[in-house]
């Protein structure tokens, strides 16, 4: 255990400033995940998400590795959450997912197998073997420069058999996501007429009255025989209940016109 | 900075990712709880390749390949997601029990 302990605090010789971005950023990035399995909301824990893999990518950046640290920018909070985002925006927003427990057992289990993770993590590196060539001499001609040699000469078997690999995950998801069309897409013609053969009325919706002292949103229209225009008010507004009613509104209007020199005379 | 730090982090991210898999419902959900576990294992992947100071890069190039097939499966499994929810207005995995065998 104590080789395994020496092992560990083998430290590689970096300075301050890394430890500080680590101490910072690694709790910022723990707390987030931890916050993404607590939160309700599916749209919260995709933020909270993004967050931890920012603070991934600026370690990243600390860590001798930049050109990571821009990908991880890029194609996972860029990329991959903001598809996360759009799909969840598809299925539903408030798709709030219930943490109470189904299975007997389960959270024990879940902390039983962290642990064992974590013991296993640790025992495994103490056989680690250290071996000391150079990342600057890697990195001699830039991190990018470097990963580039790497990728088009070593491992360019692998980077074209990825690229296949990716062009078959996008057609995949289009074919899995595209959605046949059984009707006739309905032209501008067909919907026109629906408009006018439908007996509806086909005419804009008229605009909300106007008054002097009130917002003229919220207040219906009055027609020529003096009473209000429904259609005149935004359905949300109505739904909502936020629509002045006409009558209590002439009623205020003509008392208030009739009576504010008595009110004054009042105070 | 020691290497148990990275480690720890990575091991922390992975557990909570799999603790996510486990016992969240919504199908999306699950997915980012399995991007959260690829990134733990990225972190390791960078850690390592900094503490052997690798001359070849590879942990860096390894990530780089990881984040292409993170990239990928996301990609493939939100469009089932959304192909599943089209079907069955739903996206929660208790509710997709076609499959599954009369209990005893």
């Amino acid at each position: 255990m104590s080789s395994t302990a020496t092992v560990l605090a083998a430290a590689t010789d970096t300075g301050t400033g890394e430890a500080v971005t680590f101490w910072v950023l690694g709790p910022l990035a723990v707390l987030a995940a931890l916050g993404m399995l607590a939160s309700k909301k599916a749209v919260h824990s995709a933020l909270l998400l993004a967050l931890t893999m920012l603070s991934l990518a600026v370690l990243y950046l600390a860590q001798d590795a930049p050109f990571l640290g821009v990908v991880q920018v890029v194609v996972y909070t860029g990329a991959v959450m903001m598809l996360f985002l759009f799909v969840l925006m598809l299925v539903g927003v408030d798709s709030a997912d219930s943490l109470v427990e189904t299975l007997r057992g389960q959270r024990v289990a879940a902390v039983l197998g962290a642990v064992g993770f974590g013991a296993l993590l640790v025992f495994a590196l103490g056989d680690a073997v250290v071996t000391n060539e150079g990342l600057d001499q890697a990195n001699s001609e830039g991190n990018v420069e470097g990963l580039a040699n790497l990728i088009f000469a070593r491992y360019v078997f692998a980077f074209e058999v990825t690229s296949a690999l990716l062009i078959t995950a996008a057609i995949g998801a289009m074919v899995l996501a595209h959605r046949e069309r059984h009707l006739p897409k309905i032209t501008q013609r067909d919907l026109s007429v629906q408009r006018f053969r439908g007996g509806q009325y086909p005419a804009p919706l008229p605009s909300p009255g106007v008054y002097a002292r009130h917002n003229a949103v919220d207040t219906p229209a009055l027609l020529p025989d003096g009473t209000p225009a429904d259609a005149s008010v935004s359905r949300v507004l109505a739904a909502r209940g936020d629509v002045r009613s006409i009558p209590e509104q002439a009623s205020t209007t003509a008392i208030e016109r009739a009576a504010p020199r008595r009110e004054d005379d009042g105070s | 900075m020691p290497l148990l730090m990275p480690v720890l982090l990575a091991g922390l991210l992975f557990c909570i990712g799999v603790y996510g898999v486990l016992a969240r419902r919504n199908a999306i959900l699950v997915l980012m709880s399995v991007e959260l576990m690829l990134n733990a294992v990225n972190i390791n992947l960078v850690a390592f390749d900094v503490w052997l100071r690798d001359e070849l890069l590879a942990g860096q190039v390894f990530t780089l390949f990881v984040i292409t097939i993170a990239a990928a499966e996301v990609g493939l499994g939100l469009a089932i997601v959304l192909l599943v929810f089209r079907n069955r207005a739903t996206s929660s995995l208790d509710e997709m029990t076609e499959l599954r065998e009369d209990a005893a």
